[in-house]
This record gives C-alpha cells, structure tokens and sequence, in this order.
C-alpha cells in the first residue's frame, strides 16, 4: 500500500466510525476514539518535544474537545482537516497558557505543519497524564457530577440514573453535556 | 485518569448528536437579533414617515438588496468558521461583491452629477449620526451571534469574530433601512460599509476573548 492509499483508508475508516458513533453507535465511537487517540499522541509528540510531560495531557484535552464538538463535523468536510483544525488549536492554546511562565519558541514554526501528517504518523505509547481528571471531576456541582458518574463511569442507563439520583432523564442527558464542557473549561483554567 | 479511561468514559452511554446544530443556533441568533434590532429601531429612532412612498423608488430595493447581500455572505462566513477546518472557499468574494458594486454605481452618480451636486450625494444630511446608528442596531445580533459561535467550535478566532461582527452589522444595517431617509449610492458605499464595519471591527478584536473554548 503506498502512503496516500493508506492515509485515505484511515480517513474513510475513521470517518464512517465517527458519523456511526454520533448516531449512537459506541462500538463505532470507541473504534473512532482509540484509533484518534495514537493520532493525536503522535502529532503532538512530536511538537512538544520540549515539554513531553505535556503530551498526554494535551491528547485528552484534544479527546474530550473533540467529543464536546463532535456535532461540529460537517460530514461532506475531509474528516483530517476537521481534527486537525482542533489538535492545533489545542496546541496553540496550551503554548499560549504556557507562554506567561517561561520565554518560547513557537514549535509550530519548527516542525512543519499540515493536516494530512496527522492519520499517518500513531504512537500508542501512553504516558502518564499529570492532570486527574478524576480530581476536577469532583469540583462540578452534582447536577453535572453525578449525571456523569452514573452514566459513563458506573455504566448506567439514563433511566437507571434518573432513578438513583432522583433527577429527571432529560436533566440527566443536560447533567452530562454541560458537564463534560464544564470539565473542559476546568482544564483550561477558566475558573 | 489514564486516557483509555477517558476514551471509556467519553463512549459509555453515548448518546445521538443534535442534528443541524450550526444552521439552528445561527439561525436562532439571527432571528432573536433581528427582533432586539427591530424593538430598538422603533423605541429609539422610529420608522421613516414617508417609507410606503419610499418603497416605490428603485434606489430603496437596491439599498436594501446591498445590505442584504452583506448580510448572506457573512452569515455563511460565521456558520463555517463555526466549524474546525472548514477553509471559507468562495465566501469572500460574495463578501467584497456588495461592497464592489456599490462602489461601481457611486462612481456613476458621481460622474452624472454636477460638481455642486457630489458633496450632497456623499455626506447627505445625516452622515454624522449614521455610521453609530448602525452599529447601535447591531447590538442585539451581536450578542446573540456570539451566543451561537460560542456553542460551537470556532478555531480561527479573530476572524470568526469579525465575521460575527460584519453578520451584526448587516443586519443592523438592514433594519436602520426602515427609518434612514439617504438612498443615494456615494452615502451608501460609504457611511452604510462604515458603520457595519464598526461591529466588524469590534468582533475581531473580542473573538480571541469572547469564543475561546
């Protein structure tokens, strides 16, 4: 297979578990996020050469962005251009957090940047993340707390959540979705 | 949290996305500004008194058609900065377009017009009020645009900031049509794109503030 057949059939393989996945499908959307997951370590290894503490970090911020965001594809857009508009935009964000601790050089001018490199690089080494995310998860407030722990880290269905915490199905799904933007804007330092 | 935890957390229990989300909410914001925009023209300025004979002249379609057109090409220049990735294509030149055309049909009525004529054609009699009327009219789509983009994931913020601006400053624009007495086309390409560009402005400088997600 040469390279540009290989990049095109992950971009079609990634693309159609994506578009499953935002129909519901979670074995397409577990497939979709593990295979981005070695992607975006990749991509941003290699640019945060200086800082590799900070890699994994930045692969879950990207992650959790990139579901937060995830309605934003449009789905007659190259996937690759969408994830890789998001992976540099987390990077550059990060950088300029980072840039009123310590004087920098802009790795993006180092290392040559474009999106096609993104599905044709994966690194499935992961490090350790210096961030708990556990730990912010216990800052947000119980009705966006407890919507995720039910649902996503004990598995419960919407209506078995609604049931053991007393709150409706619809504030529930709300619980969930602000909450994990809420965690997002956490990770940024908002508040 | 290890990062296949959070890929498991981010799986578990997924639910359907809404569909449209972009075209809804600029649409929401465009409908909710166009009404504070339209409230604010009639408690602040008034309708002008003689717009049904107005509405016979030529010149009121094509005011209204520049100022529409504006309105269209930045619309599609926010609704696709809203999303990562998506280059703007062909958008800017259906923004320089309006903008063009006015122009070609000011240099016209200029040159047709005697010399004692052109200073009325270009500064009319409210040149000074107008510009700040517009972008006082803008403020309702202003704020409900970036309402809208901030639910969504704009990667270029300066621009799509600026593209907020250009969309609120149309459409105040289009509104301020219905109590602005000026129909000639040197006023228009000037105080008109003036005052529109003020929110553009404006929006370019507060994106990287505004919609940082």
């Amino acid at each position: 297979m040469t390279e540009q057949t290989q990049y095109d059939s992950t971009e079609e393989r990634l693309r159609q578990s994506l578009l499953r996945g935002r129909d519901g499908d979670a074995v397409a959307y577990h497939d979709f996020l593990k295979a981005l997951t070695v992607h975006l370590r990749a991509y941003f290894r290699r640019r945060l050469s200086a800082w590799p503490d900070e890699v994994e970090d930045l692969v879950q911020e990207a992650l959790l962005a990139i579901h937060n965001q995830r309605q934003t594809y449009d789905a007659g857009q190259p996937l690759t251009a969408w994830v890789h508009a998001i992976a540099k935009y987390k990077l550059v964000d990060l950088l300029r957090r980072r840039a009123g601790k310590e004087r920098l050089t802009d790795p993006l001018d180092a290392v040559p940047d474009n999106a096609a490199e993104l599905f044709s690089t994966a690194d499935a080494e992961a490090a350790e993340a210096r961030r708990d995310l556990h730990k912010l998860l216990a800052q947000l407030p119980d009705r966006q707390r407890l919507p995720i722990v039910r649902t996503k880290l004990e598995g419960l269905s919407v209506a078995e959540a609604a049931m053991a915490t007393g709150m409706s199905e619809s504030a529930i799904k709300v619980g969930v979705h602000r909450g994990l933007k809420a965690l997002a804007a956490l990770i940024r330092g908002d508040k | 949290m290890k990062t296949d935890e959070l890929v498991l957390l981010l799986v578990t229990g997924v639910e359907p996305v809404e569909r449209h989300p972009v075209g809804r909410r600029h649409a929401l914001a465009v409908g909710i500004g166009l009404l504070g925009a339209c409230a604010l023209m009639l408690i602040l300025l008034g309708l002008r008194p003689d717009l049904a004979d107005a509405a016979r002249l030529p010149m009121f379609w094509v005011k209204l058609a520049f100022v529409a057109a504006l309105a269209w090409a930045s619309l599609l220049a926010a609704m696709r900065l809203s999303r990562p990735g998506m280059g703007l294509g062909w958008v800017p030149a259906a923004l320089v377009a309006p903008a063009l055309a006015i122009w070609v049909l000011a240099a016209f009525v200029l040159a047709q017009a005697a010399p004692v004529e052109q200073p009325g054609l270009i500064f009319g009699a409210t040149w000074t009020s107008c510009p700040w009327l517009i972008a006082l009219l803008s403020v309702p789509v202003f704020v409900a645009v970036f309402w809208a983009m901030r639910g969504l994931a704009p990667t270029q913020l300066p621009l799509s900031g600026a593209a907020a601006g250009l969309l609120a400053g149309s459409l105040g624009a289009l509104v301020y049509c219905l109590h602005c007495p000026e129909l000639a086309a040197p006023f228009l390409g000037t105080w008109y794109l003036l005052g529109i560009l003020i929110p553009a402005l404006a929006g370019g400088l507060l994106g990287p503030r505004l919609l940082r997600w």
